[in-house]
């Protein structure tokens, strides 16, 4: 057990730091996603064909995919492809992007495909009234759906993005291709210098419950506030 | 683009993808038994059955998939005890690892499908039995299970898709998946955009043909 | 909520402006840090070994600072492509194949490979002679050949991807056998102790460095393994200068120079051999 203590030979201050960054890395990426997802959404609700195809080949081809190929794709594919488009402006330095950054994204864009889902099966279930009444009162289109569509979308997208946040929560021990320090990496380490995977892995499983429990208990008092007044 | 290289790799991850398909097919098998029991369980009356159903379930939702992976691959392997049980003979093989993996994680999430279709089957449905003097037990098993299982098809046609994605980790514990075949390519070719491209289209298919197969079920057995 | 969106893109460009680095001076060097003793890290996870001592006393020479960046060996040359690092310094043994990609310095050190058992296994004390060279060949290397191919007839051997041993147990030299690759050293040692593996192949001194860390009785059989398929000695990976042309493309031709003459001079000062026998226990320089 002194394995897991705080301190030099101990591991458990680097665990401690890398649970800070799976924290980190799944806010971001959830945050990404819902960029992502607010891109993606009113094209995917849009009248315009070709707009509707761009946003279903985005959902279907990134929920399609096992998340790993798609980390892969994005890692070994991604950068070459930023630094393709910065030569066409003239730019030939390299470009690095730290393995934050790309780790984030990478699973931003996962995360962003299932919240696209999420809120356009939300709007779709908003009633058909709200819409109407907005369009009648005059008042203008992106207000509309600012103030009146987004909060109704909010509250009842909360329990299906509170399985989103879990997917992105989990996902991110897939990173380790970015070389990024997070739990299932260090984890990895820790087993591999103390040939002692049964101990480190299992802890890692303590300290992914632990995130599940305190997102459980946070995602449910924001499913009350939100709540209120319907 | 090295296309040539894309097309030479397709029939090799086309082979692997029979390996994809069986582990799928396996994990599925076994997942459906244990969620089965599983969703019993957290039924019961009993509240101590109910919570240790409700810690399995979880626990095997609540941390990724690829450390449970690996706790069942590296960490039993490590424990020489372990390694003296019968037991060994199927842990030693990573192919049963994997299957041991997926198919504890697919069973607790199909046994939180099952418990909800169970749950919010219409009470109508039972009243009908009960009314029609049929006892309590053969209204669970003729008619609350098939009602369930018919009411769960969408959801878990989206499990099996998640599940055949799952099936992709099993390349971190050395079996030749179509992940780990497309790995093996690039670990020669160092080609890796092209090769995983092709993994990629290739997973792409197949949850195509799922996804419309369960359309297809969906369809045929609905019953609203 | 505009309000919201305008923070949220103001988040991600600026994660984006602070996460660029642009392109410096100081030449950044790739390395796995889990292949001791070339590269591994200490248990406050710096990067430590023979080859990372070498990187800083080569870029001495060179008259640049460097900086060494851990990747995880099956994306090492993709990174190297992807301009993540300007030279790989892991181990990586000269291979035509990997020169077709990317092209290499002088080799600096020498490893030879070795099939390893746990004690015990009916593999030891195999009938081979202590070296073979598959380069020189010869009636005395396809014997020994021969007599490994039934050796490991039906043996589950295990090693790590994208390296030389895999290739040589995939190229037919020992008939056909039963390869599992494995992500790191560190997983292969696992599943040869725990008995999932009859045998594993790598570097020799990988081999006894885990022995000695990890206590366990692990065995080195068989004759050592060089040439051939197990390549000319290790030495940094480089991009090809023909890769991109222009600025870029010269400015790696010029990295090529100067890493082989800051191995000329390492080597006549005799930096390696010193670091070589610190790491390895014997002068393993070229």
């Amino acid at each position: 057990m002194e394995l897991l203590s705080f301190g030099k030979t101990g591991w458990g201050d680097e665990l401690f730091y890398a649970t800070l960054m799976t924290i980190a890395v799944s806010i971001t990426a959830m945050l990404i996603g819902f960029f992502f997802a607010l891109i993606f959404t009113p094209l995917k609700l849009s009248n315009n064909k070709f707009l509707n195809f761009i946003a279903n080949s985005y959902t279907t081809v990134i929920r399609g995919v096992p998340e790993l190929l798609v980390i892969y794709l994005f890692f070994f594919g991604g950068s070459g492809a930023i630094m393709y488009v910065a030569s066409i402006f003239g730019y030939f330095e390299y470009i690095e992007i730290n393995a934050f950054i790309t780790g984030s994204v990478a699973i931003g864009i996962i995360s962003g495909a299932y919240s696209t889902e999420v809120f356009r099966g939300a709007i779709q279930s908003i009633d058909k009234g709200q819409f109407e009444a907005a369009k009648v009162l005059g008042i203008k289109k992106h207000i509309q759906f600012f103030k009146i569509i987004m909060p109704q979308m909010l509250r009842l997208a909360i329990p299906n993005l509170s399985n989103v946040w879990q997917i992105t929560l989990k996902d991110t021990s897939l990173i380790s291709v970015t070389g990024l320090v997070e739990i299932m990496r260090q984890s990895y380490i820790a087993a591999g210098s103390t040939r002692d995977p049964l101990l480190f892995y299992s802890f890692a499983a303590v300290l992914y419950l632990m995130l599940t429990f305190l997102s459980m208990k946070i995602i449910n008092r924001l499913e009350v506030k939100y709540s209120r007044g319907f | 683009m090295d296309f040539t290289l894309m097309a030479s790799s397709l029939p090799k991850l086309l082979g692997a993808a029979i390996v994809t398909l069986k582990l799928l097919s396996l994990s599925l098998f076994f997942g459906i038994f244990i969620g089965l029991l599983f969703a019993i369980l957290r039924l019961s009356k009993n509240s101590l059955v109910s919570k240790f159903a409700y810690g399995y379930s979880y626990i095997f939702r609540g941390t990724p998939l690829l450390v449970q992976i690996f706790i069942i691959y590296y960490g039993l392997g490590q424990i020489e005890y372990f390694r003296t049980t019968f037991l060994w003979v199927i842990f030693k093989e990573p192919y049963w690892c994997a299957i041991i993996a997926f198919a504890l994680n697919t069973g607790a999430y199909t046994s939180e499908i099952l418990r909800s279709a169970f749950q919010t089957i219409k009470p109508g449905i039972i009243e009908a039995g009960k009314s029609l003097g049929i006892s309590n037990k053969i209204i669970f098993y003729k008619i609350q299970i098939p009602v369930a299982i018919r009411q769960s098809l969408p959801a878990y046609g989206n499990e099996i898709i998640l599940m055949m994605k799952g099936t992709s980790l099993a390349s971190t514990v050395t079996l030749m998946d179509i992940t780990g075949v497309a790995k093996h390519i690039v670990s020669t070719t160092y080609k890796p955009l092209e090769v995983f491209l092709m993994a990629g289209g290739i997973y792409l298919f197949m949850t195509f043909i799922i996804h419309n197969l369960i359309k297809y079920l969906e369809k045929k057995y609905s019953f609203q | 909520m505009n309000i919201f969106k305008k923070t949220i893109f103001s988040v991600l460009a600026s994660l984006l402006i602070i996460g660029n680095v642009y392109a410096s001076d100081k030449i950044k060097i790739g390395t796995e840090g889990a292949y001791p003793p070339w590269n591994s890290k200490d248990a406050s996870g710096k990067l430590i070994g023979f080859e990372v001592e070498l990187a800083y006393a080569l870029c001495r020479y060179i008259g640049r600072q460097c900086d060494i960046v851990e990747q995880d060996w099956d994306g090492m040359i993709p990174a190297l492509q992807m301009r993540k690092f300007d030279a790989i310094m892991a181990g990586m043994s000269i291979t035509d194949e990997r020169k077709k990609v990317i092209t290499f310095s002088q080799g600096y050190a020498d490893e030879v490979g070795s099939l390893a058992v746990m004690k015990g296994s009916d593999l030891e004390g195999m009938d081979t002679p202590e070296g073979v060279n598959l380069t020189l060949g010869g009636s005395g290397v396809n014997k020994a050949l021969k007599t490994i191919t039934g050796a490991l007839a039906g043996k589950t051997v295990c090693t790590q991807t994208g390296t030389i041993h895999q290739n040589f147990l995939e190229s037919g030299d020992v008939g056909k056998v039963n390869v599992r690759t494995y992500k790191t050293q560190d997983e292969v040692n696992l599943d040869l102790a725990s008995g999932r593996c009859d045998v594993a192949l790598a570097a020799a001194v990988a081999f006894t460095d885990y022995a000695e860390k990890s206590g366990k009785s692990v065995v080195l059989v068989g004759p050592t393994f060089s040439g051939g398929a197990f390549g000319n000695g290790v030495g940094v990976g480089l991009r090809q200068a023909s890769q991109l042309g222009g600025t870029l493309g010269a400015r790696d031709a010029e990295l090529l120079k100067a890493f082989n003459k800051a191995i000329d001079q390492a080597r006549k000062d005799g930096v390696i051999s010193r670091l070589a026998i610190k790491h390895f226990g014997f002068d393993a320089s070229m």
